[in-house]
């Protein structure tokens, strides 16, 4: 009895700690939102269901934190026991008290003045929390452990060198003892990787190239050296199965992005989805959507992770919804393709075809002149996250359905260069920017729109699904903050935040 | 009229000293001391985050993020420039003497439990201020007494209150936050508490008290040893 009473009494003398277990069950947790989707299937699915449609018309706002930086905030919140955790531009960490919004601790590191990031914008997506550290990826290339009560720095490590070109935008992924971390600099002629560090110590237990080297499987699906700058980047966080161990994680596109003059191949595994063995970062498997890909489309999404009947047999499946305008679906053991279908519009491909490797039309490559290409650079989709209602087996995703003028120039890899060797125009007029933007959903994993709602142009739209049937969204260029709900729009007064254009996602 | 030429330059050395002392004794000596020997602010003979005048400048008119320095946003451009100088010019004070061992100053440090409230280098808790760079940024005077006499030497950010809500426990610990209408708390199992000031009976601020207790004898020279050498990274 007496050692009950110590251990009850040592239970509530300990902070709170963010152990494994609590982030393999993130999704069970009511109020808390423990990793950058949610939980580690990338769901980004709210249990709550205080927020009704009948309700959501008096929702209001009862506080509001200013950032002290500028620019655009990309962050998504991470949630742990009444604190909130936000990053701001660049690489700023703050600790906010969720009841009112007060700071409780900001941790802010000063960059190099001469810091360049090449093809994006100065932009933090938010931190991973284990144990009581809280971990964040810095724009010049660190990965930074901070006490999660008070922001003193625990460690920091290089991850790789900013003058190169190397920037980290994404959050970590926080796994068992492990910190996983993407890299940016995709236009920078980087060699793209995925990280884990030990996260006691910082150090680092294994790296996965994304290009492999001389003598690796695939290497020859570059021409000559350009292996060396090509890319395939891994800017953002991806997902976890804990019961395979696998990492899975998306990869950016080959580098120069127009200019395939000495990249001719395959280019692996640019564009493509890693399957990782988190105790080792071997690749268990991979897939790429779109080989030799000519129109900067990355394939980073969040990879979803769900059960599926498939052709009258029950899968773990992963989901991806592709900048290159198609939906596919994987099988998460084996990286088989199983099913894939555009839910945009796009004129580069014919369609699929039964390895899920696409039937390109000829002639969509960028050219001199300029060729005309749905999607457009942005893509079809992009950074913001898909959500996942596993009971409903729905899949919401952001969509944009524009095209652009693909353009093609010389290219000559130089450190800290931008190394596209091209670009696009978007068309002028009420078919470019602005008029056919929404949210999508997906049914029952086909990839067939149950039903969508397109809004006006919004820079980042964000979806994620509260058990109810409502769809949040945030964030246009104005910075003010929407809504959509799945049948009716509700009105709802829009907040609007000052000085920054707020691109995040909702959290409920 | 050589005498003359050498109590000239004498006059004019110290002419050009002068205007920058004036504004650093009524802004910057409550915390670095009377010709920058230190105190609760670092001695100021060497200038580790400041290499150039343009760099020193910065540093001045800018702060220190994430330190008591604050921004010099009172001096107008010719002041800053002044100061500057003469805080350049300081190079030759005499950093205090220390008498205990650094190393049996560590030793205490470990010995006494000092890492389950503070962080150095990465390493322990954080509850109280971090010592990663705390010789750099105190003098031995100041450590001295925040070691024998803690209430005396509470730094700023860590003031103790104890809120008393009206329904449930009174709940004390340090002060991270607090405006007309809320308050922020951090207690000694590192939990933060918030409370709505409506929501609170009674918020008492204890000042001059300090969760830390005190040190005497012969290991608080060997501490003061042991804290000023933490001096950060280079």
């Amino acid at each position: 009895m007496r050692i009950a009473a110590f251990f009850l009494l040592l239970a509530t003398l300990l902070p709170a700690q963010v152990t494994y277990e609590r982030l393999r069950a993130g999704e069970l947790e009511r109020g808390n939102w423990l990793t950058y989707s949610g939980n580690y299937a990338g769901h980004r699915f709210s249990p709550l269901t205080e927020m009704t449609p009948a309700n959501a018309p008096a929702i209001h706002a009862i506080w509001a934190y200013q950032s002290h930086n500028p620019g655009e905030v990309e962050t998504s919140p991470v949630v742990v026991d009444g604190v909130m955790y936000i990053t701001e531009p660049p690489s700023t960490v703050v600790a906010l008290d969720v009841a009112t919004g007060r700071p409780l601790w900001r941790w802010e590191r000063p960059m190099p003045p001469d810091l360049k990031t090449i093809g994006f914008g100065r932009w933090n997506r938010g931190v991973a929390v284990l144990g009581d550290m809280v971990y964040v990826g810095t724009l010049d290339s660190k990965l930074a452990a901070l006490d999660a009560r008070s922001g003193a720095l625990r460690w920091e490590v290089p991850v790789a060198d900013p003058n190169l070109g190397h920037c980290i935008t994404a959050a970590p992924l926080a796994i068992g003892g492990k910190i996983i971390v993407g890299i940016a600099g995709g236009e920078a002629g980087i060699r793209g990787f995925i990280d884990a560090y030990d996260a006691k110590t910082g150090k680092r237990l294994w790296r996965f190239w994304t290009i492999p080297g001389p003598g690796e499987p695939g290497n020859k699906s570059w021409a000559g050296d350009s292996w060396q700058h090509g890319g395939a980047p891994t800017w953002l966080t991806g997902t976890y199965d804990p019961e395979l161990n696998l990492i899975y994680w998306g990869t950016g596109n080959p580098g120069p992005d127009f200019n395939d003059d000495e990249r001719a191949g395959d280019n692996l595994y640019s564009c493509s989805l890693a399957a990782l063995d988190a105790d080792t970062g071997k690749l268990r498997w991979h897939f790429q959507f779109t080989p030799h890909d000519m129109h900067d489309w990355d394939s980073t999404q969040i990879p979803v992770l769900a059960q599926a009947t498939v052709r009258g047999t029950k899968r773990k499946v992963v989901a991806l919804a592709n900048r290159n305008a198609f939906y596919y679906l994987l099988d998460r053991a084996t990286g088989e393709f199983l099913l894939g279908t555009p839910f945009a519009k796009q004129t580069w491909a014919k369609g699929l075809n039964d390895k899920g490797r696409p039937i390109v039309i000829p002639g969509t490559d960028a050219t001199e002149q300029g060729v005309l290409v749905w999607p457009s650079l942005q893509g079809a989709t992009n950074w913001f996250s898909p959500s996942y209602d596993a009971a409903a087996q729905r899949f919401y995703l952001s969509v944009r359905e524009m095209s652009a003028y693909y353009f093609k120039s010389d290219a000559h890899y130089k450190p800290l260069g931008f190394f596209a060797g091209g670009g696009e125009r978007v068309l002028d007029g009420d078919k470019a920017w602005g008029a056919l933007s929404g949210i999508f959903a997906c049914n029952r994993h086909h990839g067939r729109a149950c039903w969508q709602r397109r809004e006006g142009w919004s820079s980042a739209v964000q979806t994620k699904v509260t058990s109810m049937p409502l769809t949040l969204r945030t964030g246009n260029r104005s910075g003010n903050f929407k809504r959509a709900a799945r049948s009716a729009p509700i009105r709802w007064p829009s907040l609007t935040a000052a000085g920054n254009a707020w691109r995040l996602p909702p959290l409920v | 009229m050589r005498r003359l030429l050498f109590y000239f330059s004498i006059a004019a050395s110290l002419f050009a000293q002068l205007p920058g002392k004036r504004p650093f004794d009524a802004q910057c000596t409550p915390c670095h001391g009377i010709g920058g020997a230190g105190g609760r602010g670092p001695n100021l003979s060497v200038l580790r985050r400041a290499k150039t005048d343009e760099a020193l400048r910065e540093l001045i008119h800018k702060g220190i993020p994430g330190t008591e320095m604050p921004k010099g946003w009172m001096l107008s451009e010719k002041e800053l420039r002044d100061v500057t100088a003469y805080v350049r010019s300081l190079g030759n004070v005499a950093p205090e003497r220390v008498s205990g061992d650094a190393l049996r100053g560590r030793e205490a440090y470990i010995r006494d439990g000092c890492a389950s409230c503070h962080v150095v280098g990465g390493e322990g808790q954080a509850y109280g201020p971090e010592l990663t760079e705390i010789g750099s940024r105190r003098s031995p005077a100041y450590l001295r007494e925040a070691l024998e006499k803690p209430g005396a030497a509470v730094p700023e950010g860590f003031l103790m209150v104890r809120a008393v809500p009206v329904a449930g426990k009174a709940v004390e610990g340090i002060r991270v936050n607090e405006d007309s209408f809320t308050i922020q708390l951090l207690d000694s199992a590192r939990r933060f508490h918030s409370f709505r000031k409506m929501d609170l009976a009674k918020l008492e601020k204890l000042i001059q008290t300090s969760p830390m207790p005190p040190h005497r004898g012969a290991d608080v020279d060997d501490l003061i040893a042991y804290l000023i050498s933490l001096r950060g990274a280079p």
